[in-house]
């Protein structure tokens, strides 16, 4: 793992990735809205020890901007080796329930657009057989939640679609990670209760760091102990699980 | 992941508040909501919105008492502005936003050979707070304070802006923010200056000595020839104390390989019977005898010698849930008798604890209008919190130190008096003018007496 983009550079999660990777001294495309943003952290991030940082202004959201940011990727780095999909979306559960508008808005940005240029550098990488595609999903696309079905709708959508990309591509040697971070202290869940016991930054993306790294699970969740608690929550009957608010 | 989502805003009486302590966990204060910008750009929107009085930053919350709180008001948690925006390879000068921490800046410029102008005694604070508070180290007998190093800031000020201050442009506000407890308003970035050392090896020293003559005469004898000194004292001897002083420079030395390990970490407070006065002799004694026997000369890993607590995460549970108080003053040299005093009543309440520490500080000028430091001596010591009989002995303190003409350090105190305040900072009324409207803390209303 040397050379790397980040789409969603400017995410809470991706911004500690970064860091770890800036300390191996990998080589970077981040990929975000603002120019300026990314002007600081392409800053911080050569001051660390990053090899190289390359920025490209897009709004991910928007699918006629993948085609600028895969030509841009592909003529910086041709022996591009990992793509990692950091950016979503959560907007208030209630907001989505009245507004058709925010509704698709959080599945085109967490589902359909994240789907998109996943496509986009598969195909890439299937055709030079070797790399690595990540994308950060979510414990909460495991089962759909009362309070948070349509974040989790979206999620566990591009799990699937994270699930049958593996296997495409497992001839070809391409690897496919599926990241299922638990809640974790980020500016997207600043405003939810209890967000100060939510896990660290630094933490969850220390596991994901190490996850593409090296041969590691196909589904990474983090922090660890995460597996357990969606095993547990999977295995309650949905004549249960429907009554239940959380 | 806010990549995309469209940045919130609500008022904040709808967001969660959070029960905030600062390191010592006393004064235990109403909830507060507390911003957490991830970019210098969405602060002047916090400070548009806000009513009078009403923010105040905070970084990683290492002041003792209430300097870092803003009780049932709002914070503006600075911890995620930690990047850094520029090095200048060729003369050490670094810019970074306020929210990095010194333990931070080490991890990244010390491989490379740079070391912090000054550092307190632990690096988990952040550059925003190393200003804010005016910090020193050991070495300030020759290097003066923090913000001695400090060229330039960038400040976002409620009424004008973002603020560019340095020797030319501003100066006066510069002088303010520099030990100004925040109250300036928010510090988006500094250019500081590092410095240069062969690696992160001290040549360090362990002298143990009996008296307070002895410490003044080792003291004296070692600013000239040792960048770092300090002392541990044994606050259960009295008149006479025991201690051991330490004293080191930066090693010349840069082969050897380096490793810093994430130490052990208090998990709950303990229960307060644990620290009793006998227990804390017992560990002084102890302490005393195994320092005593190592002394002389040897090169230590800069870690241990410049933050030996830093080693044990969350020690400050260590005095139980109550909390505790850390109390330190200066006292001019002249007035010695006074120190003694000091250390009479604390042996005498038989309240001390096992962090004594002692130094004599430089002449220096003050680099700002509030900072602490000034020719004399100065001495730390915690005190779990038992409730009236600490407050009671820390409030006899602080007459003695009132009368001798010291001083109380503000990002230590939870109690003193607006008149000790006062006595301390004679002229804190030409600071006034400097605080930004939107500014306050539950530290400056409790000294001034203001709402």
């Amino acid at each position: 793992m040397k050379k790397i983009i980040m789409l969603g550079a400017t995410s809470g999660i991706a911004l500690e990735i970064q860091r770890q990777l800036a300390r191996r001294g990998c080589e970077l495309i981040l990929v975000a809205r603002s120019p300026q943003r990314l002007a600081e952290i392409q800053t911080d991030l050569v001051a660390r020890g990053a090899r190289r940082v390359l920025t490209y202004s897009a709004d991910l959201a928007c699918i006629r901007q993948h085609a600028g940011i895969f030509d841009f990727a592909r003529g910086m780095f041709p022996d591009l080796d990992t793509v990692l999909v950091a950016y979503g979306s959560m907007h208030n559960q209630k907001d989505s329930e009245t507004s058709i508008d925010v509704l698709l808005e959080e599945l085109q940005v967490d589902f359909v657009s994240a789907a998109a240029i996943l496509n986009l550098f598969a195909a890439d990488l299937e055709r030079r057989r070797t790399g690595c595609l990540a994308a950060i999903t979510s414990v909460a696309g495991d089962r759909g939640r009362r309070s948070n079905y349509v974040y989790g709708s979206a999620k566990g959508g591009l799990s699937l679609f994270l699930q049958g990309l593996r296997s495409r591509l497992y001839p070809s040697g391409v690897r496919v990670i599926t990241i299922k971070p638990g809640p974790v202290r980020t500016p997207m869940t600043d405003h939810m209760p209890h967000a100060s016991r939510f896990a660290d930054p630094e933490h969850v993306a220390r596991d994901i760091v190490r996850a593409l790294e090296r041969r590691s699970p196909d589904v990474l969740y983090t922090p660890k102990i995460w597996r357990y608690i969606m095993t547990a929550v999977q295995l309650i009957p949905e004549i249960v699980f429907k009554r239940l608010s959380f | 992941m806010s990549g995309q989502s469209a940045e919130r805003k609500q008022p904040a009486g709808s967001l969660p508040t959070e029960q905030i302590l600062s390191w010592g966990r006393y004064p235990q204060l109403a909830r507060c909501y507390a911003h957490k910008p991830a970019w210098n750009d969405q602060v002047p929107a916090i400070l548009k919105d806000a009513a009078p009085g009403a923010l105040l930053p905070h970084g990683l919350g290492r002041s003792y008492g209430d300097s870092c709180l803003n009780a049932g008001r709002e914070l503006i948690d600075c911890r995620r502005l930690n990047r850094i925006l520029g090095f200048d390879e060729s003369t050490g000068m670094l810019r970074c936003e306020s929210g990095i921490s010194l333990a931070d800046i080490l991890d990244t410029f010390l491989p490379k050979g740079w070391f912090l102008p000054v550092t307190p005694g632990t690096s988990f604070v952040t550059v925003g707070g190393a200003i804010a508070n005016d910090v020193h180290g050991k070495n300030h007998h020759c290097a003066g304070t923090f913000g001695d190093h400090v060229h330039r800031i960038a400040l976002h000020r409620s009424n004008d802006g973002l603020v560019v201050c340095d020797s030319e442009n501003n100066p006066d506000l510069l002088h303010a923010t520099i030990g100004g407890l925040g109250l300036t308003g928010v510090i988006a970035w500094a250019d500081f200056q590092l410095k240069r050392v062969a690696g992160p090896w001290i040549d360090a020293e362990t002298v143990p000595f009996q008296s307070l003559k002895t410490f003044l005469d080792l003291s004296h004898e070692s600013n000239d020839h040792f960048e770092y000194t300090v002392a541990w004292l044994d606050c259960f001897a009295g008149k006479n104390p025991r201690g051991v002083f330490y004293r080191g420079n930066h090693a010349a030395e840069v082969g050897k390989e380096f490793h810093t390990k994430r130490g052990p970490k208090l998990p709950f407070a303990l229960p307060e019977w644990i620290l009793n006065r006998y227990s804390v002799k017992a560990f002084n004694t102890a302490y005393y005898a195994f320092h005593a026997a190592k002394k002389g000369a040897g090169v230590v890993p800069y870690g241990p010698f410049f933050y030996p607590l830093d080693s044990i995460r969350q020690w400050n549970l260590l005095y139980g849930r109550q909390g505790f108080l850390q109390y330190q003053c200066v006292v001019p040299e002249a007035n010695l008798e006074a120190f003694e005093e000091l250390l009479d009543l604390i042996a005498h309440s038989g309240m001390g604890s096992f962090l004594g520490v002692l130094k004599q500080f430089g002449s220096a000028a003050p680099a700002g209008i509030l900072s602490f430091p000034r020719p004399g001596l100065t001495i730390a010591l915690d005190f779990a919190m038992r409730g009236e009989r600490t407050l009671k002995l820390m409030q006899s303190l602080d007459e003695v130190v009132q009368e001798s003409g010291g001083a109380i350090y503000p990002a230590k105190d939870a109690r003193m008096s607006s008149a000790m305040f006062e006595a301390s900072f004679p002229h804190w009324r030409s600071f006034v003018p400097y605080i930004d409207p939107k500014m306050s803390s539950s530290f400056w209303r409790r000294v001034t007496e203001t709402e």
